[in-house]
């Protein structure tokens, strides 16, 4: 057991810093760590993309990608090490997550020699920039229930059909979308991968409001998109088994992603030294110093559950077991953080006197957490996954897994 | 960066829990609660044999000088196996306390004893409601200690015992006692969790002789390592309540499924494995700072504490209402897991006193004033 960088990822760890300093301006202290993958405006995409094609030349792309893809073979570990030390500058936000991270891996594995050369060495400069187009109003859990159509015209293929949660679909240049191709058998075994690209008048996209306010998702209307058969990623009827492949570079993308994302909870110390409960600082509240206490073991544990997830994979095993729990904890704590924080900064009510204040900074918070909660598998789905990959417990009744996808 | 545990320390895990899977079987823990003494002599001497007890001890004085990550495995296995014996008290504070603090005469008396199960050096830290080293009134006067420690467990097994009391400057020291002394009376308690027989000891001018090295923060960093060994011990029970409710709900029949197949019961149980989990890697961090003397012991060990109190009673007093009536039952083993939980949160005090220690770390802000 060893917490600290060896040798080796110590040389790693001073190469990214010397590459960064000569290339990016340190953060100072008021600015906030670059924690999210969504940019706000045209702006911010384009020096995302300027910062992208940098980092490419210099070989910091697509770290954990194979060599023979212009990747650096990197190790899950130093990818962890150049996002902390990435994450130290005041760097653009990382829009090329979902095209490094989700669909470049997915064209690697199933993919045919054009769609690589054609789609792997732009992805890494930031040229495209992608988004996944797999929800529907009708699938978000069940996600193999979506019902957008793609159905074989001579060498084209016609889709149409809504996606929904498109994060970044609003400034991407293509997607990957998955289709149902044939209705006439169980759902899983009926859908077929496609790569699309979001330009074609066929495709609309509207922005979705959030709860927060702010707008980093979309709907994304399909009618009647032609696309050539060369545009399928896998075999017909495969698609479910290429967005696996998708779906747990997800979950790996998120394992060594920046942090926990969110609020710190020793902020709320900061805080409660500021201001008073009772007519004293609140924090010398009994009630106060226990929440806080709680809140930053749960934030610790996940801090090093995630040095777990990545001992796993340096050791070249699957993201363990533990990897499940990261995801299903973190929501809840920054929702309870970000509750506490309103409270303690301001009333009930959440009434913020300006903006970027105490109150606006945890309302906004608070607001965001319930994306943690739903995205990438929902709590309640996390727990069924824990529950049934990981304690062996008998499986959910699944009344429609052996009915064929038009009958249901 | 490595956060796991090595094949060799895998293996030593697993050779352990062979033996203990030998002698502690619950059917002996549910026997040690029905006996008077409690403790499991029989186990507690193959541990002995095994060299397990002197893990930890230098090998001058008949140990094998592991590290503290061993310890941690053999922490874990001892609390998943729910022996009965005094594991805690002395291996996680009695010797490191006298190996690091004491004089070379106390390690040459003690520590042979202790590492071939022949001594059992019980901890007399608390006192009625407070923890030491902050609340102590046990007093030391001319190497002549008087005052009252409770709980004490093991008390009645052991020959010796470690105390906290104040010397003649009104300093927090440690102190070794001769608990066979006329001076010393035991006056045995009925705790939760029986098989850790608890008892008061007072102390009418019982002679004593101080650990030179020991003072407050001493005492704090005993405390801070006891607290990760503790939390292993704390995730090891958890984890065989987590277990053994799973079995149960793979096995139990009702409304004509597996009552696991419900989300009710299902659910209950993946935040019974999210909890231990998020303990586990708070313990681990622990065990890192411990075992390579980092400067950030002290909030490991207080953060470790805390979600392994956390982790412990949410899965004990689920595990009771998950096996329905019958876990309600004496006869049935989840009350021996939920006793004993509340047993590893007696010894090295409460959630409140672990949150102050964080905080105070973090911050170096004001205690609590209430």
């Amino acid at each position: 057991m060893d917490f600290s960088d060896s040798p080796e990822e110590a040389a790693f760890r001073a190469k990214a810093s010397d590459w960064l300093d000569a290339n990016a301006t340190r953060r100072d202290g008021s600015e906030k760590a670059q924690d999210h993958f969504m940019a706000r405006d045209a702006d911010e995409v384009a020096r995302a993309r300027d910062w992208q094609a940098r980092k490419a030349e210099a070989g910091w792309a697509g770290l954990t990608w194979p060599r023979a893809f212009g990747g650096r073979d990197a190790t899950p570990i130093e990818q962890v090490i150049w996002n902390q030390e990435e994450g130290r500058y005041a760097v653009p936000p990382n829009v090329f997550l979902i095209g490094i991270g989700l669909v470049g891996p997915t064209v690697m594995i199933h993919g045919t020699d054009d769609q690589k050369t054609t789609f792997l060495p732009r992805a890494l400069t930031g040229e495209d920039i992608w988004c996944q187009l797999f929800s529907e109003p009708a699938a978000g859990s069940d996600l193999a229930g979506i019902r957008t159509r793609a159905r074989r015209e001579g060498d084209e293929w016609v889709i149409s059909g809504q996606k929904v949660w498109t994060s970044g679909a609003h400034y991407s240049t293509h997607g990957i979308l998955l289709a149902r191709t044939d209705p006439q058998v169980p759902k899983h075994k009926g859908m077929t991968m496609f790569l699309v690209n979001m330009s074609d008048p066929a495709i609309e996209t509207r922005p979705i409001r959030q709860i927060s306010g702010s707008s980093s998702f979309n709907e994304v209307f399909i009618d009647d998109l032609r696309v050539a058969d060369s545009a399928r990623l896998g075999g017909e009827s495969e698609g479910w088994k290429v967005a696996l492949t998708t779906l747990m570079n997800e979950r790996f993308s998120i394992s060594v992603g920046r942090a926990s994302g969110g609020a710190r909870a020793e902020e709320l110390i900061d805080l409660a030294t500021r201001v008073e409960r009772n007519g004293r600082p609140a924090f010398e509240d009994g009630e106060v110093r226990a929440r806080i206490a709680d809140f930053i073991a749960r934030q610790r544990g996940l801090e090093f559950t995630s040095y777990r997830v990545m001992t796993s994979l340096s050791r070249g095993d699957a993201p363990g077991e533990e990897g499940s729990i990261g995801k299903l904890l973190l929501g809840k704590l920054r929702q309870e953080m970000g509750a506490f924080g309103m409270e303690l900064a301001g009333t009930a009510a959440g009434i913020s006197a300006k903006s970027g204040d105490d109150v606006a900074r945890w309302r906004n918070e608070y607001l965001t957490a319930p994306g943690n909660r739903i995205a990438g598998g929902s709590d309640e789905i996390q727990r069924t996954i824990i529950g049934e990959r990981i304690l062996g417990l008998p499986p959910e009744i699944r009344v429609d897994k052996d009915v064929a996808f038009s009958e249901l | 960066m490595n956060f796991g545990f090595s094949d060799e320390q895998d293996a030593i895990r697993d050779t352990l829990a062979r033996m203990l899977s030998d002698y502690a079987t619950l059917a002996v823990v549910h026997d040690c609660l029905e006996t008077a003494e409690g403790f499991d002599s029989a186990t507690w001497a193959a541990l002995a044999g095994g060299g397990w007890l002197g893990l930890a001890i230098a090998e001058d004085y008949g140990g094998s000088a592991m590290g503290a990550v061993e310890l941690a495995v053999v922490a874990e296995e001892i609390g998943r196996s729910l022996a009965a014996v005094p594991f805690a008290p002395v291996l996680g504070l009695a010797t490191p306390a006298i190996q690091d603090l004491g004089t070379q005469s106390q390690k040459g008396k003690l520590l042979p004893g202790i590492a071939e199960g022949r001594l059992i050096v019980a901890t007399a830290l608390a006192e009625d409601g407070g923890s030491a080293p902050e609340r102590v009134s046990a007093k030391v006067v001319q190497d002549r200690l008087s005052g009252r420690k409770s709980p004490v467990f093991f008390a009645a097994d052991a020959s010796f015992a470690l105390v906290a009391a104040l010397d003649e400057g009104g300093t927090v020291r440690l102190y070794l006692a001769d608990l066979s002394d006329p001076s010393v009376s035991i006056n045995p308690q009925d705790a939760i969790d029986r098989t850790r027989p608890a008892a008061e000891i007072v102390f009418h001018g019982a002679p004593v002789e101080v650990l030179p090295g020991s003072d407050p923060a001493a005492i704090r960093t005993l405390l801070d390592g006891a607290a990760v060994l503790a939390a292993f011990e704390q995730i090891g029970l958890a984890e065989r309540a987590l277990s053994l409710t799973r079995d149960y709900a793979c096995e139990r029949q009702a409304f004509g499924r597996q009552i696991g197949s419900f989300q009710a019961v299902k659910h209950r149980l993946a935040d019974m494995f999210a909890k231990i989990e998020l303990a586990r890697s708070n313990a681990f961090f622990g065990a890192w700072a411990l075992a390579s003397g980092d400067n950030r012991l002290a909030e490991a060990a207080a953060v470790a504490r805390l979600s392994a109190l956390v982790a412990v009673q949410f899965a004990t007093e689920e595990s009771v209402q998950l096996h329905g009536g019958i876990g309600f039952t004496w006869a049935a083993d989840p009350h021996l897991f939920l006793r004993r939980g509340w047993q590893l949160k007696a010894e090295l005090g409460p959630a409140d006193l672990w949150r102050d220690r964080l905080l105070c770390e973090l911050a170096n802000g004001p205690a609590a004033a209430n």
